[in-house]
């Protein structure tokens, strides 16, 4: 019970994560294989945020939103736009290159060290009918919950979101109904890195914080949209779940030091048996 | 005063003239229809128009504005709709949700939105489908979805492209007399058209393009007696 507690915890944090990567690609077909450094990248804005204004990783969520939104509208602008109509291979290269050269400056400006943030508001944990959960990775799950159903509910019932969606299904159609596919893209962009900013900033209340923590996320998050349906932000929901409780079932039956085995062996097993994923539509 | 007014428009891809010193007008309130062999450049002239396609030079007047190189949904915007030889439906929304979309370029408020959707859904006869998802709809439906989507931006001139091409015969008068009921609400229409007995039904004027030049423009019996266009079907072998 312990097991599945903690693995639907972290699963709703790997959806909200998975969901940003599956906005983007599912709006211009794009990957973005920089997602797992956005998100340390909303690590180290918490972290610094804490470490030089004293601000709790909770309280500065907003201004993470910001900082990460601004940073993907960024991206779209300055290195997207100009691969849209290029090949797959040069789309890969744009966004892989973004991956590392990303890494590669936060070494350089912030060291490989592992940092975090001491004594954070969330800290502690409770106990519920003999279970142990933390704090802080409870609160984490609840907000990206709370994060992933609202951007469920902007994509799917506000104005902009019904655009954004029409973009991602035809992008000539929608531009015909008077729909700025520029502004959409970039606003994809501003609100896959925000769903990561929210990520980043639970996480980092309880995740040690260093350049390289993003690449197992993103994997993780890879595996996501793979098993949910490429394109498809329900299907994030679900597969993250699933993700975090083969995790940390996989950890307690079989054996811990393969936890990462499991679940990629998922995302083995939907390659071969069903590549569109759960809800894809590719 | 004619509501569109194109000027030498011409557009080459590599060395192949797609498009060659296009000139013609289109008066408020007509349907022009626009013929061809395959590959004469009808669709061309409709991305050139639209903004789908940078055109070399020309320009293209419409209500006096230079609209000629602008981005396709600033073209929108100003009032000229188009609807795809293929259809491009939001397959995975509802035909609700697909004509609304449409109606938010002119209207922000949901409420108000929805009321001219449904407005307009009725008027193309679908009512009873408007929860259905766009992939569940006929072809036949799926062309007065198009249709319904491009009017709901309130658009004052119409491109169409092959409205009644690929559907069977018994849908097709519906969506001509559809047709002649957009022109009865003001729309301005330009259709690209394979059938000549349609052509003939409903058009005011007719350009007949071959080869990316336009070899007549003139009233439909004019053209349905023009020697050049007469060679230009009969040289073809799949001219229907």
């Amino acid at each position: 019970m312990q097991a599945v507690i903690s693995g639907l915890l972290m699963g709703l944090i790997y959806a909200l994560i998975a969901s940003g990567l599956s906005l983007i690609f599912g709006l211009m077909e794009i990957v973005n294989f920089a997602h797992g450094e956005h998100l340390m990248l909303a690590m180290f804005s918490s972290f610094w945020l804490w470490a030089l204004l004293g601000l709790d990783p909770i309280v500065s969520i907003p201004i993470t939103i910001l900082i990460l939104a601004v940073c993907g509208i960024a991206t779209h602008y300055f290195l997207i736009r100009y691969v849209l109509k290029a090949k797959m291979l040069v789309q890969i290269c744009a966004t892989f290159g973004l991956a590392i050269f990303i890494r590669s400056f936060a070494q350089f400006l912030w060291t490989p060290d592992f940092r975090n943030v001491a004594d954070p508001m969330l800290s502690g944990r409770i106990e519920f009918a003999g279970i142990f959960i933390g704090q802080p990775q409870f609160t984490a799950a609840i907000v990206c919950l709370f994060a992933f159903i609202g951007l469920y509910w902007f994509v799917t019932k506000t104005e902009t979101g019904l655009a954004l969606q029409a973009t991602s299904q035809d992008r000539q159609a929608a531009e015909v109904l008077g729909v700025p596919s520029n502004k959409m893209f970039a606003l994809g962009w501003g609100l896959g890195l925000g769903c990561v900013a929210i990520a980043g900033s639970m996480m980092s209340s309880y995740f040690y914080i260093f350049p390289d923590v993003g690449i197992n996320f993103s994997l993780f998050a890879f595996v996501a949209v793979a098993l949910g349906g490429f394109g498809s932000i329900l299907g994030c929901l679900y597969a993250g779940i699933i993700i975090g409780l083969v995790e940390s079932l996989g950890g307690l039956l079989i054996d811990p030091s393969f936890k990462l085995l499991y679940v990629f062996a998922i995302y083995l097993l939907v390659v071969v048996f069903k590549p569109q994923g759960m809800f894809g539509r590719y | 005063m004619s509501i569109l007014k194109v000027e030498n428009l011409s557009k080459s891809f590599g060395g192949i003239h797609a498009n060659q010193d296009i000139s013609f007008e289109v008066q408020p309130g007509e349907i022009l229809g626009v013929i061809g062999p395959n590959g004469a450049g009808k669709s061309t002239l409709f991305d050139l128009i639209t903004g789908f396609t940078k055109p070399d030079k020309g320009s293209v007047i419409f209500q006096d504005q230079n609209i000629f190189g602008l981005r396709p949904d600033k073209i929108s915007n100003l009032g000229v709709g188009r609807t795809f030889q293929k259809l491009k439906p939001f397959a995975d929304q509802t035909l609700l949700e697909n004509v609304m979309i449409g109606a938010f370029s002119k209207e922000n408020n949901q409420k108000v939105a929805r009321d001219k959707a449904l407005e307009i859904i009725e008027f193309v006869q679908l009512l009873e489908k408007r929860h259905h998802y766009a992939k569940e709809l006929s072809t036949g439906q799926r062309k007065r979805l198009e249709l319904a989507r491009a009017l709901a931006t309130d658009p004052k001139l119409l491109l169409m492209d092959e409205v009644t091409g690929g559907v069977d015969q018994k849908t097709i008068p519906g969506l001509v007399e559809l047709v002649k009921k957009l022109r009865d609400r003001g729309v301005t229409v330009i259709t690209i058209e394979h059938n000549i007995n349609i052509i003939m039904d409903i058009s005011n004027h007719v350009l007949a393009l071959d080869q990316g030049k336009k070899i007549a423009f003139g009233q439909p019996k004019e053209i349905q007696n023009n020697q050049k266009v007469i060679d230009a079907y009969l040289g073809t072998v799949d001219a229907a």
